[in-house]
């Protein structure tokens, strides 16, 4: 008995490798979102290049939809544009975009310089005050949101082929049987 | 060229280190006295090769070899020659090459340092160090080598940062490392001791000398790290809790619980297993803040870009090198015998608690660090864990052995009677709690936290001084000066290291109670006023730097109308590498310092800043270095460096020098 | 040792800047979305209370920092937020709910005390409390020991006698 005590770091330690190398495979960086299955919060915002219209995603109640946050100053947003280019051309979901602290007219040029506009239209949060209560904490960042007005999924970070394909796609199809 | 021979040498160093991983060991197991004669030069070929390839690392960067892909990514023809030297340790690659030097050193000390052991014990404990070593040269040739060609070269290196080009560079990872690396002897010795079974006072003072040489260098690299985030990062914070900077607090922790625990179990024979797993955690915490800081499991601002490959080597790597030693822990522990026994209250039980407290606050910031991690692995949450969780946990766990730190130097061997120690310190208790008292009243605000902290502070060199003052009282002779050297130079080192503790809680009670920091916008021609100080925004002007550019802002600090410092904080823009950097002035003192930063710019007159006036943060640092001088001093004790006697002798010696 | 260590700092702060990767946002703070509008400072009680309460908050793009020490966009943003609702009159309370609802509980330095932290808030005391008990058990084992090897006086002259006896 007296012997079993001297076992007990080895006990602790080994516990702790357990961890350690699952940890391994996880992203400390990922923060998942917390809206998830959570309406979606409402907004109104101007619509870029026509500021005069409106949008509130409550107009796209029936729809499954995606919304996409980006930012002409946004390095990561280039790396993803051509994924995002395809995906618009396919027809699959229309992506609405989210302009996110963003000067209007930098980033009219900058979806020019993308060669195309994936959205349908992109909404202008100058202050970025929605963003926060989307949680947005880094662009880009993807919503997508179902039929009923709730998130169903969010990607952070840049979406390429493979996210699509394997994430993205077989969540649209289960929305949208 | 050199970079193949830089290659070789590792693989020979390899070699050099497999021989000495398995040669003494196997010599030591089977009595083989030849076998065992080959640690000497195993180690002294390993040191030598390892340094040799090291030197070529150099020699490649100092040539700006851009064919070398470590080179051409982090250096340029343009580096100033000492940053050519100093990036050499700057990418991760090099860094653990440093990491297998430094061993190599300490191996080869050690070995040089042997000759009056027996050649058993000095036999095994090379052979752990080598068969550590064996593990990092692994590392290094399969996923970590430095010397890996770039096909075709490049015609010009990537640079080495801006931010790096630093004398800075040159010293602190070195200071660190050695601190680290250094607990590889306590590491090696203790599982020599388990191996043979013996682990008698002598193994206790072959090892303590080690044990407090690497502890006074992580002390120092601690604060010189701390220092420098203070400098530079937080705009004027100098411990984030930050999961490196615990990485290398634990072992801190618990490696000075060791060099406790080392005392006793020399002076008095017990403890004697829990100093051997002291022993082990330390070092093992020293690799496990290496895989924390290499593998990208948990995020942090040191953190070196994330590699899954090496990730998994060294957490192979980590339960090889600890769970075997645990493994031995257990297997061979429960034989150890007891010891000598002590009384509830004595000297011995004192230190006992000092121990379970350090270790139980190492058991609370290992928690902090990795419970993010935990949760995340189980799916349960994803939760920050940061420094007002570490404040609220750490400090009540430390009290009680500041407390304790007053006392236990008092407290007898075996038994010291309640009613002996309180009148002993009773005095030191008085001033203590006076000052404690008044201080606070004095500086004008009152609180039970600033209470608590200067009474600590007080309470430790007032019973400090009390001790030594019995002493020289009851020592025989009759000068001063005879007096004060009857006693041995480690019993000053304890003393002093505990009088950098109170200066360092003197420190953190002062800058936590009284700091002040205004977040303003000023207008050129306005001023800002910090408890004290006056602070007149005289001008803005342009700055150029070799590879930046920026605004330095001009402010005339006045105390009652009289000039105090002139302080220029910048705003630096680094083009090469598009980062925006806040260059704080600082204007040192002993007593204050002051710290202006320059934030944002609202318009051509007018920017925000913060000003702050940090009272007594020095101390901080300073203290850091008085426990690492009384370190010092514990290491001249003229005990260790006599001709080592057999253990016997010395073990049970009445009156000996007690250092703890 | 000062201009030396002073000088070592900017490593860490390039390594703090690595991190901020341009993925995000404000991570390195010229570079950022060009729409920077200076945070407007309240009154000093409110300034001290959004002080108090960015110390708690962590800046999410920085990962290690509070966004009381950091001038990443997000967190000028986030102090925004805090000090209007502050303004409002809303409790800490509901401020850091109002953000938990959005970035969940990884924006709290300081855990929330719930299920999935009773190990975290309570296991260093638990800890304290099995290591005073290991303290004790261990003391009084050797003082007991203690007690039986040192013979009193007494207990000496009483062996004594007993041995003069046979």
């Amino acid at each position: 008995m007296r012997a079993l005590r001297f076992g007990i770091p080895l006990a602790v330690f080994v516990l702790l490798v357990f961890f350690l190398g699952r940890g391994l495979w996880r992203d400390p960086r990922e923060i998942p979102s917390v809206l998830v299955d959570k309406p979606v919060p409402a907004f109104t915002l101007p619509v870029l290049g026509s500021p005069d219209k409106k949008f509130s995603p409550a107009d796209y109640r029936g729809k499954v939809w995606l919304l996409n946050v980006w930012g002409s100053w946004c390095i990561s947003c280039q790396v993803e544009h051509p994924t995002l280019l395809a995906l618009a051309k396919s027809n699959v979901v229309p992506i609405v975009g989210f302009d996110w602290k963003d000067k209007p007219d930098a980033a009219i040029k900058w979806l020019a310089q993308q060669g195309g506009d994936p959205y349908v239209f992109s909404v202008t949060d100058l202050d970025g005050r929605v963003a926060i209560d989307y949680g947005v904490y880094g662009a880009p960042e993807t919503f997508l949101i179902d039929k009923e007005g709730m998130i169903r999924y969010k990607h952070i970070g840049p979406l390429d082929d493979k996210a699509v394909a394997e994430k993205l796609l077989p969540w649209i199809r289960k929305l949208n049987p | 060229m050199i970079p193949e021979l830089g290659q070789l040498a590792l693989v020979l160093a390899l070699v050099a280190a497999l021989v000495l991983g398995v040669m003494p060991l196997v010599g030591a197991y089977r009595n083989d006295a030849a076998l065992m004669r080959q640690a000497g030069p195993a180690a002294m070929a390993q040191f030598l090769l390892i340094a040799f390839a090291f030197g070529c690392l150099v020699a490649s960067f100092v040539a700006n070899d851009f064919s070398v892909v470590n080179v051409a990514t982090n250096s340029n023809s343009k580096l100033p020659v000492q940053y050519r030297v100093a990036a050499s340790w700057g990418s991760h690659e090099g860094s653990i090459l440093l990491w297998t030097l430094v061993m190599a050193v300490w191996t080869v000390a050690v070995a040089l340092k042997s000759r009056h052991l027996p050649r058993v014990l000095a036999a095994r404990v090379l052979g752990v160090m080598g068969l550590v070593n064996v593990g990092l040269l692994l590392f290094v040739l399969f996923t970590s080598n430095p010397f890996v060609r770039l096909l075709p070269g490049a015609p010009e290196g990537r640079d080495l940062n801006p931010l790096l080009q630093d004398p800075g560079m040159v010293f602190h990872p070195p200071i660190l490392y050695v601190g680290y690396v250094g607990f590889s002897v306590a590491f090696a010795f203790a599982l020599a001791a388990l191996m043979g079974g013996r682990l008698d006072a002598a193994w206790a003072r072959w090892s303590r000398p080690w044990t407090t040489a690497a502890w006074c260098f992580l002390t120092c690299g601690i604060a010189l790290g701390s220092f420098w985030a203070y400098y530079e990062l937080g705009w004027g914070g100098w411990w984030f809790w930050d999961p490196v900077e615990n990485a290398s607090f634990m072992p801190w922790l618990t490696g000075t619980a060791l060099i406790h625990s080392l005392a006793v179990t020399e002076k008095r024979g017990t403890f004697k297993s829990w100093t051997v797993l002291l022993a082990i955690m330390t070092f093992s915490l020293s690799l496990l803040g290496t895989f924390l800081v290499r593998s990208g499991v948990i995020t942090s601002v040191h953190a070196f870009a994330t590699d899954p490959a090496r990730g998994v080597f060294i957490l192979i790597f980590l339960a090889l090198v600890i769970g075997i030693s645990l493994t031995i822990f257990a297997a061979r522990a429960p034989r150890v015998g007891l010891g000598a026994s002590f009384s509830l209250v004595s000297r011995e039980s004192m230190l006992l608690g000092n121990n379970i407290l350090l270790v139980v606050a190492m058991a609370a910031v290992l928690l902090g660090t990795l419970y993010p991690l935990v949760l995340d692995v189980l799916d349960a949450g994803k939760i920050s864990v940061g420094p007002p969780y570490f404040d609220a946990v750490f400090y009540p766990l430390l009290a009680p052995a500041l407390f304790l730190m007053g006392v236990a130097p008092l407290a007898r061997w075996q038994q010291a009677p309640i009613p002996e120690l309180a009148q002993r310190l009773k005095w030191a208790f008085a001033i203590a709690l006076i000052g404690s008292i008044v201080t606070p009243l004095v500086l004008g605000d009152w609180s039970l936290l600033k209470v608590s902290g200067f009474l600590f502070a007080f309470w430790i060199v007032a019973a400090s001084a009390t001790a030594i003052v019995m002493r020289l009282k009851a020592a025989p002779q009759r000068t001063l000066w005879a007096k004060l050297g009857s006693n041995s130079a480690s019993y000053y080192g304890m003393h002093v290291a505990h009088i950098g503790i109170a200066a360092f809680v003197f420190g953190v009670t002062m800058v936590k109670s009284y700091d002040v920091e205004k977040d303003v916008r000023v207008g050129i021609g306005d001023s800002v006023v910090a408890g004290a100080y006056k602070f007149d925004f005289k001008s803005v002007g342009d700055v150029r730097g070799p590879n930046y550019s920026g605004m330095s802002g001009r402010f005339e600090v006045t105390r009652d109308g009289k000039p105090v410092a002139q302080m220029q904080p910048e705003k630096r823009f680094y083009s090469t590498t598009k980062q925006t950097m806040t260059e704080a002035a600082i204007d040192h003192g002993l007593s204050r310092d002051l710290y202006v930063s320059l934030g944002n710019e609202i318009d051509s007159k007018t920017w925000e800043v913060r000003v702050q006036v940090k009272p007594f943060i020095n101390w901080i640092w300073i203290g850091c270095l008085i426990m690492a001088l009384g370190g010092v001093f514990a290491i001249a004790d003229r005990r260790y460096h006599l001709r080592r006697k057999t253990a016997a002798a010395t073990a049970h010696a009445p009156g000996a020098a007690t250092a703890t | 040792m000062i201009a030396l260590a002073r000088r070592a700092g900017k490593l860490a702060l390039l390594l703090a800047m690595i991190l901020c990767t341009p993925l995000l946002p404000g991570g390195s703070a010229l570079a950022q979305t060009g729409t920077y509008n200076p945070e407007t400072p309240a009154d000093p009680a409110t300034e001290a209370r959004l002080k108090a309460l960015s110390l708690e908050l962590r800046c999410l793009v920085c990962q290690n920092q509070t966004i009381a020490d950091s001038n990443a966009d997000l967190a000028v943003d986030l102090r925004r937020i805090v000090r209007s609702q502050i303004l409002e009159g809303k409790s800490d309370r509901e401020i850091k709910e109002y953000l938990v609802a959005r970035y969940g509980d990884f924006v709290l330095y300081k855990p929330p005390v719930q299920g999935n932290t009773t190990l975290l808030w309570f296991g260093p005391f638990a800890l304290l409390l099995g290591g005073a008990g290991v303290w004790w058990l261990l003391s009084r084992k050797r003082s007991l020991a203690h007690a039986e090897a040192a013979l009193s006086p007494d207990d000496e002259q009483k062996a004594k006698s007993l041995l003069d006896k046979d």
